[in-house]
């Protein structure tokens, strides 16, 4: 009896509020469908014939599934090797700029030394100029070294980063200092700090600066694009654009290139989302 | 850049679980607002024993060295120092045979006289007004999503992110077939209206339209986000005054809401306004010069690649990289400006 005396009132209460929402759900589906739709007719694009792709109008759903545009995306490019060239491109730059931004951001965050505000103004100063200032000169630097159409190329500028740096800075600030202060009593030296104690706190800060750097490099085109014209050494976002001038390429193999290239960045968005949209909020930028 | 640094913070507060003195309260968290940077942590180190202190600077001293050296060396070489370089090179001029000449402000005088740059700089003008144009789209979509007691918040907000994570390229490739004048499923969608479609992206009218309202939506997700954010930061009690008083939905979004988020709004208006002035993806995926509508496409950083990666140019177009820094540089601070008369810090 009392159970269904709590209940019934519970029930009903929502029902209302729902309907009163229907206008704001009818708006948002709608925005939904926008934001969805290309990506929801690219994989359809991706497992047509040809000849279904030319109909007018458009049909929506494949007659039957080509899963053979798949392997046509291997016959066009090298395109496993392009793969491995974007994967190598990301986990180089991700790591790197992990151990190097978190050594830098705590020494800013926690190191009392003369000039500290003067240098961080100057890697702050990094962040505001656009990336057309540094490419000439990063390319001269590059070629100087030999490594034009080589992976060193897409991965050592990319390894130091002000925003990084500044980002970590930021959660080691936030971190309290009670556990560094007992540690030092315990006689560990900065470095046994750094890594047993303050690296582990700053997972949230860490995971945020990877994944916005896995989506920054894995989706990059410029740099690489300038540094590397050979199809073997390029990653995914140049092999996909060369392909774009090419009139033999048909549009079922650029959408299952497109779906291809994007499925891994996407997947690690469905198993992280909660830290992608936090980061991205965190930097507000769009990459 | 006051606006940034605040955002920013606002973000790392609600950012970890482990982040102290996060915001329970929404009120507590809009407080921190105007002194952004200013961490208990920062402050408050300077009661010291004096004894040890020179011996502990010094300690501190090589240990900031050794763990800031290796990313300052590499600022240094990859970021720092190319931007003087940049400025050296935009003085001379690369031979057909390579090596490279001074001739002062030969550059700039031929940039500035060259019809391209100012079509370029125009073409770039419009991709930016365009751009802003997604702002309102993207509050009224995150003032939907705040909507008490609403379901489903966490689905649409994945649904309006994918874009973000999608790689450009791939994204030029999927909106250049939708957008086809044939076969282009968005014709026949408007053909179902009695809407005759033309051929998008080919067309000098509409090409540069097209192209930026994809680049509205490949940002909304991020601007929908950091609204959301700012949203929830209101203090309810606000709204319920509102409501007492009568005022409705529409009415609480434009007298509270907004004014009340309007940091938020500044801030991305200056970040869809750099990145707008910098758009090359898009550009070179969807039209790229062999289209008869590039002319009226190109944006200055596509003209840029052009003179300084595929004609050899490195001089020119170091001296548009600066105009690019210079142009952007006086559009922010024009912003800067303006947020006095619109920006409302709580």
């Amino acid at each position: 009896m009392s159970e269904l005396t709590t209940r019934l009132p519970r029930r009903q209460r929502p029902k209302p509020l729902r309907r009163r929402h229907l206008g704001v759900h009818a708006v948002l589906v709608l925005g939904s469908v926008v934001m969805v739709g290309p990506f929801f007719w690219e994989v359809m694009t991706s497992l047509k014939t040809l000849g279904e792709t030319l109909t007018v109008p458009p049909t929506v759903f494949p007659r039957s599934p080509q899963w053979g545009n798949y392997g046509d995306v291997f016959d066009t490019l090298p395109f496993g090797q392009m793969f491995w060239n974007s994967t190598i491109q990301t986990l180089g730059r991700v790591l790197g700029q992990l151990v190097l931004c978190s050594m830098a951001g705590y020494a800013f965050a926690r190191f009392e030394f003369r000039g500290r505000g003067l240098l961080f103004g100057l890697f702050l100063s990094v962040l505001m100029v656009p990336s057309q200032l540094f490419l000439l000169p990063q390319y001269e630097i590059v070629a100087g070294l030999g490594w034009l159409n080589s992976l060193q190329a897409l991965i050592v500028p990319g390894l130091f980063s002000a925003f990084g740096t500044f980002l970590l800075r930021q959660f080691f600030l936030s971190l309290p200092r009670e556990l560094e202060e007992a540690a030092k009593l315990d006689g560990a030296n900065h470095w046994q700090i750094f890594t047993r104690i303050m690296l582990p706190l700053a997972k949230p800060g860490l995971i945020a600066l990877a994944v916005l750097d896995v989506l920054w490099s894995w989706n990059d085109l410029m740099w690489p694009l300038v540094v590397n014209n050979d199809p073997t050494k390029m990653p995914l976002s140049v092999g996909l654009a060369s392909l774009i001038g090419q009139f033999s390429v048909d549009t079922t193999t650029l959408m299952a290139g497109s779906v291809l290239a994007t499925l891994p960045v996407l997947l690690l968005f469905v198993v992280l989302q909660k830290q992608f949209i936090q980061g991205i909020a965190f930097s507000g930028s769009k990459g | 850049m006051a606006g940034v640094l605040t955002d920013r913070e606002q973000a790392s507060g609600t950012d970890g679980a482990t982040a102290p003195g996060g915001s329970p309260s929404g009120s507590g968290s809009r407080g921190d607002t105007p002194a952004p940077g200013r961490r208990p942590g920062r402050s408050g180190r300077s009661g010291r024993s004096g004894s040890g202190m020179s011996r502990m600077r010094r300690n501190d001293l090589f240990w900031a060295a050794v763990f800031i050296l290796p990313t300052l060396l590499g600022l240094v070489v990859f970021y720092l120092w190319p931007v003087v370089r940049t400025l050296l090179i935009s003085f001379t001029e690369t031979g057909p045979f390579g090596g490279s000449e001074f001739v002062g402000l030969a550059n700039y005088r031929e940039l500035f006289g060259d019809a391209r740059l100012w079509e370029t700089m125009l073409n770039t003008l419009k991709f930016t007004v365009v751009a802003l144009l997604g702002i309102p789209v993207a509050l009224v979509i995150a003032a939907l999503l705040s909507t008490e007691g609403l379901r489903g918040v966490r689905i649409y907000r994945v649904l309006y992110f994918l874009p973000v994570v999608t790689m450009p390229a791939a994204v030029g490739l999927i909106w250049r077939t939708l957008y086809n004048g044939d076969v282009g499923v968005i014709n026949a969608l408007l053909g179902l209206v009695g809407i005759e479609g033309t051929n998008w992206l080919s067309n000098p009218a509409t090409a540069l339209y097209a192209i930026a309202a994809v680049g509205i939506w490949l940002s909304l997700g991020t601007q929908i986000v950091i609204f959301l954010a700012a949203i929830q930061g209101v203090p309810k009690d606000l709204y319920e005054a509102a409501a007492l008083d009568g005022a409705g939905r529409i009415r609480q979004f434009w007298s509270i809401t907004l004014p009340q988020i309007s940091p938020s709004v500044f801030f991305i208006s200056v970040l869809a306004v750099i990145g707008a002035l910098q758009t090359f993806d898009l550009i070179f995926v969807m039209t790229g010069p062999t289209n008869p509508a590039y002319p009226q496409t190109e944006t200055i950083v596509a003209q840029f690649y052009q003179r300084g990666f595929v004609e050899n140019q490195q001089g020119y177009a170091a001296a548009i990289a600066l105009v690019i820094l210079v142009v952007i540089v006086a559009v922010t601070a024009l912003q800067f400006r303006l947020q006095k008369k619109w920006v409302h810090y709580v």
